[in-house]
C-alpha cells in the first residue's frame, strides 16, 4: 500500500513537471509567472535525484556504509578528517558555487527564457550533477585522488599532462573574465569602488586581529566584517552623493583593471591569514546569505517574466554575445548545468572528509542540484527586468549607442520598448550616472534582484541600497576567486616552471614568489585589458573562451569517469557519462570552430582581425577604434584569442583520442579489466597518518 | 532543569552550531586536530595552534580544487 502510495506521489511530481515545461514551452507573448520555471525546475531535481543519482549510487558504484571510506582510514586530523554529511554538503556546496551560477544564466537570457531554463535543468541533472557525483565517488575510492592524478593514472600520462596544462589555460581564462565582470560593475561607479575598496581593510583588519588579538576566534572576527561591511555600503552611498568626493573615485574601465591586477598580485605574495583567508571567510557568508535572500525574494514576490520564452536572438545576431542558440546557450551556461571545475572539488578537499560512502549521493549530486537551482533563480532575476532594460544594460556601447535616447532607438529596432527618461530615472534611482552597457551580467542581475527585494523590503527608495548590496556581494565573491586564484596560478606555474628553471620552483623564495605572481596576473591581466578595451565589450569574446573552457574540463573529468566505469567492469552503464560528453564534445568543437572560422565577424576571431585589417587599409577605421596602432593591437588579440580555443579544441581532441585507446585496449580485452579503487576494508578505524 | 544548566547547555549548542559553521567555510579545526594526536600518536606534539592554522591555510590556497568560479 504505501509503496503504492510513494508510486502515486512521484506520479503527480513528474505530471507537475511536465506541465511546468509546458507551460513555459507554450507560452507565447503573454508574460508568465515564475512560478512555473520553479515547478518545472524542482519536479525535475526531485525525480532525478531520487531515480537516476540512485541508479548511479547502487548499480554503477554500489556505494556501502560498511566500506570505510578514505576519511575514516586515514584520518589524520587535518587533511582527512570524517565530518557529518551536512557539514560536507554545506562546505561542498560553499566550494562550487562562485559568481558563475548567476552570470551565465543572466548573459544567456538574451535568447529568452526557455534554452536557459531547459539547458541548466535538463543538462544538470543528466550532465553536471552526474559529473560531480562520480568524480567524488572515484576519488573518495581512491584515497581522495586529484583529477589530474586520476586522468594520468586511468587514461594515461598523454592525457594527464594535456589536463594539467588545460587547467592552467582554463585558470587564466577564467581569472580575465571574472576579472572584466567586476570592472564593469566597478568603473564609473564611485559607490561600487568605495564600498569594495573598503572590504580590503577590513579583511586586513580581521586579518590581523585574527593573529594577534583573538586567535582562532573566527566566527567573531566574521561578525565584525560583516557588521563593517554594511557600514562600507552606507559610506560608499555618502561619497557618492558628495559633489567633490564623487569624482576622485570614479574611475575608468582601464583604472579599475589595473587595480584589479595589482590587488591580486597583492594578494598572491602576502601571508594567506592576511588577505586570502578572512576575505575568504566573508565572502562565504555572503554567498550563503545572498543565496537564501534570493531565493526568498523570488519565492515571496513570484515576478512575472517579462522577457519572452524565446527572442530573435537566437539566430546569431544577439548583442549581448555573438552567435546562435546552438552552441552557445550551452558554452555561455556553464556552471549551472555542468561546469568542468567542479571536477577539481570533488576531488579536491571534499572526498577527504566523507565519513560514509553513501554520503557521496547527496554531496555530489545533491549540491549540484543546488546550484542548479542558484542559475535558475538567477535567469528569474535577468527575465523580471523588461527586454527593454535587460538589452540596455547588457549591450554594448557599439550596439546602442551611449545615451537613454540611442539606447531606447536601438532596442526599438529590435521589437522592444524602453522609455529613455525610465532608463535615466532607473539610473537615479539605484544611484549611478548611468546603467547603459554596464555588461557582464553583474548590473543587470543586481538590477533584477534590487527590484525584487524592494518589493519585499524598501519599497523603491531602497532600490539603491539593495542595488549596491547586489553589486557589493557580487564583486566581493569574484574577487576571492581572483585573488585565490591568482595564488593557485602562481604554483602552477612554480610547478610547471621548474622544469625550465629551478629556482623559480622554490615555493618560499621570495623572488621566485613575486616573478611567478607576476607572470600570472600578466597572463590574466592581458586579457582582462583587452576585454577592457573592445570596442564590442570584451564579454563577447572573452565569455565563451571561459564556456569552452570549462566544458573542456567537464570532458577530461568525463572521460576519467567512463574509463573508471570501463575497468570496473562496469561498461553497459558507460552511458551514464558518454551522453553528456558526447554532448559536450560537440558543443565545445562547435562553438571554438564557430569562434575561430566563422565569417561572421562579430563571432569569428579570424574574419574579425580580417575585418579591421582591411579597414586600416583603406583608412575606414570606425570612430570607437582611434588609432592604427590600437587596431594593430585589436588584430593581434583576435590572433591570439583564436590560438587560445585552437589549444582548448586540441586539447579535447587529445582526451578524447587518449581515452579511446584505453577504453578500446579494455574493452578488445588486451588489457585485463583492473579496477584502481583502493580494495575494500571494512569500516573498522584504523589509524593512519 | 536549573537555570544554570539550562544556560550550559544552550553554551553547548550554540558551540556546537559555531563548529558546523566553521567547518563550512574552512576553518581549520584545531582542537579536533589535538584530540586526534593525543588518542592515536601518543608521544608525539601536536603542532601549536599557530602551526597548525598557518599550515592548513597554506595547503588550502595552493592548489586548485578548493574553490570553483
Amino acid at each position: 500500500m504505501s509503496k503504492l502510495v510513494r508510486a502515486g506521489v512521484w506520479l503527480v511530481v513528474a505530471v507537475l513537471g511536465a506541465a511546468a515545461f509546458a507551460r513555459l514551452a507554450l507560452s507565447r507573448g503573454e508574460t508568465i509567472s515564475a512560478a512555473w520555471l520553479l515547478t518545472a525546475a524542482i519536479s525535475v531535481y526531485a525525480i532525478a535525484y531520487r531515480f537516476y543519482s540512485k541508479l548511479i549510487a547502487a548499480k554503477v558504484f554500489a556505494l556501502d556504509a560498511r566500506r570505510a571510506t578514505p576519511a575514516v582510514r586515514l584520518d589524520d586530523g587535518r587533511d582527512f578528517v570524517p565530518t557529518n554529511r551536512w557539514v560536507v554538503f554545506g562546505h561542498h556546496f560553499a566550494a562550487i558555487a562562485g559568481p558563475g551560477p548567476l552570470v551565465g544564466p543572466t548573459l544567456a537570457a538574451q535568447f529568452g527564457y526557455l534554452p536557459g531554463v531547459i539547458w541548466i535543468i535538463v543538462g544538470v541533472a543528466l550532465g553536471g550533477a552526474v559529473q560531480d557525483f562520480v568524480i567524488l565517488c572515484a576519488s573518495v575510492r581512491r584515497n581522495g585522488k586529484s583529477l589530474g592524478a586520476m586522468a594520468r593514472e586511468e587514461i594515461g600520462p598523454v592525457a594527464g599532462m594535456t589536463a594539467l596544462v588545460a587547467v592552467l589555460g582554463i585558470m587564466v581564462v577564467l581569472l580575465a573574465v571574472l576579472a572584466l565582470v567586476v570592472v564593469n560593475a566597478l568603473k564609473s561607479s564611485p559607490w561600487g569602488i568605495v564600498t569594495i575598496g573598503l572590504t580590503i581593510p577590513i579583511a586586513l583588519g580581521m586579518g590581523v586581529y585574527l593573529r594577534w588579538f583573538r586567535p582562532g576566534k573566527v566566527l567573531e572576527a566574521s561578525a565584525i566584517g560583516i557588521v563593517l561591511i554594511i557600514v562600507a555600503l552606507y559610506v560608499g552611498q555618502a561619497v557618492s552623493q558628495s559633489a567633490s568626493l564623487a569624482p576622485v573615485f570614479t574611475f575608468s574601465g582601464i583604472t579599475v583593471a589595473f587595480l584589479v591586477m595589482g590587488y591580486s598580485f597583492a594578494a598572491s605574495v602576502l601571508p594567506v591569514w592576511l588577505l586570502l583567508a578572512p576575505r575568504d571567510y566573508l565572502s562565504a557568508f555572503v554567498k550563503i546569505g545572498v543565496v537564501i535572500a534570493l531565493a526568498l525574494g523570488i519565492i515571496i514576490s513570484l515576478p512575472p517574466l517579462h522577457m519572452p520564452a524565446l527572442t530573435q536572438f537566437t539566430d546569431g545576431s544577439g548583442p549581448v554575445f555573438a552567435g546562435k542558440v546552438f552552441p552557445f546557450a550551452f558554452i555561455t551556461i556553464a556552471c549551472g548545468a555542468i561546469s568542468g571545475f567542479h571536477a577539481l572539488v570533488s576531488s579536491g578537499t571534499t572526498p577527504k572528509m566523507l565519513a560514509s560512502e553513501p554520503d557521496a549521493r547527496m554531496i555530489g549530486y545533491g549540491s549540484m542540484v543546488m546550484e542548479s537551482l542558484v542559475a535558475v533563480l538567477a535567469l528569474i532575476a535577468a527575465c523580471a527586468l523588461t527586454p527593454g532594460v535587460y538589452f540596455a544594460v547588457n549591450a554594448p556601447a557599439g550596439a546602442i549607442g551611449t545615451t537613454a535616447a540611442s539606447a531606447a532607438e536601438a532596442v526599438r529596432h529590435w521589437g522592444f520598448t524602453l522609455n529613455p527618461a525610465e532608463m535615466e530615472n532607473l539610473a537615479k534611482q539605484v544611484g549611478e550616472s548611468t546603467l547603459l552597457s554596464r555588461t557582464g551580467g553583474a548590473p543587470s542581475l543586481a538590477l533584477g534582484m534590487a527590484q525584487l527585494f524592494s518589493n519585499v523590503l524598501g519599497g523603491t527608495g531602497a532600490m539603491a541600497i539593495w542595488y549596491h548590496f547586489a553589486i557589493m556581494f557580487e564583486a566581493l565573491f569574484i574577487l576571492t576567486t581572483l585573488d585565490a586564484g591568482t595564488r593557485v596560478g602562481r604554483f602552477m606555474i612554480q610547478d610547471l616552471g621548474k622544469h625550465l628553471w629551478e629556482p623559480i620552483g622554490r615555493v618560499s623564495w621570495y623572488p621566485a614568489i613575486v616573478l611567478s605572481s607576476g607572470i600570472i596576473v600578466a597572463m590574466w591581466g592581458h586579457f582582462l585589458y583587452q576585454g577592457v578595451t573592445d570596442p564590442l565589450g570584451g564579454i563577447n569574446s572573452l565569455w565563451p573562451l571561459f564556456g569552452i573552457s570549462n566544458q573542456l574540463l567537464a570532458t577530461v573529468a568525463l572521460c576519467v569517469a567512463t574509463t573508471v566505469f570501463i575497468k570496473m567492469g562496469k561498461a553497459k552503464y558507460s552511458f551514464i557519462t558518454v551522453m553528456p560528453l558526447a554532448w559536450l564534445t560537440i558543443v565545445c568543437m562547435t562553438a571554438g570552430w564557430q569562434k575561430m572560422f566563422s565569417p561572421d565577424t562579430k563571432l569569428g576571431f579570424l574574419s574579425h582581425a580580417k575585418l579591421i585589417q582591411s579597414q586600416i587599409d583603406s583608412n575606414t577605421l570606425p570612430a570607437v577604434i582611434k588609432t592604427v596602432s590600437d587596431a594593430n593591437r585589436i588584430i593581434f588579440n583576435d590572433y591570439l584569442d583564436a590560438v587560445v580555443a585552437a589549444f582548448f579544441m586540441l586539447s579535447v581532441i587529445v582526451i578524447l583520442a587518449d581515452s579511446f585507446r584505453e577504453w578500446y585496449a579494455v574493452l578488445g580485452g588486451r588489457k585485463a579489466v583492473v579496477s584502481s579503487e583502493v580494495p575494500f576494508d571494512g569500516a573498522i578505524a584504523v589509524t593512519g597518518d | 532543569m536549573t537555570p544554570r544548566e539550562a544556560v550550559r547547555s544552550a553554551r553547548e549548542r550554540i558551540e556546537r552550531a559555531a563548529c558546523v559553521v566553521r567547518t563550512i567555510i574552512g576553518v581549520p579545526d584545531y582542537e579536533r586536530y589535538v584530540a586526534h594526536v593525543r588518542a592515536h600518536h601518543p608521544g608525539t606534539e601536536p603542532l601549536t595552534e599557530e602551526e597548525f592554522i598557518r599550515q592548513r591555510l597554506a595547503d588550502r590556497y595552493s592548489r586548485p580544487g578548493t574553490r570553483c568560479c
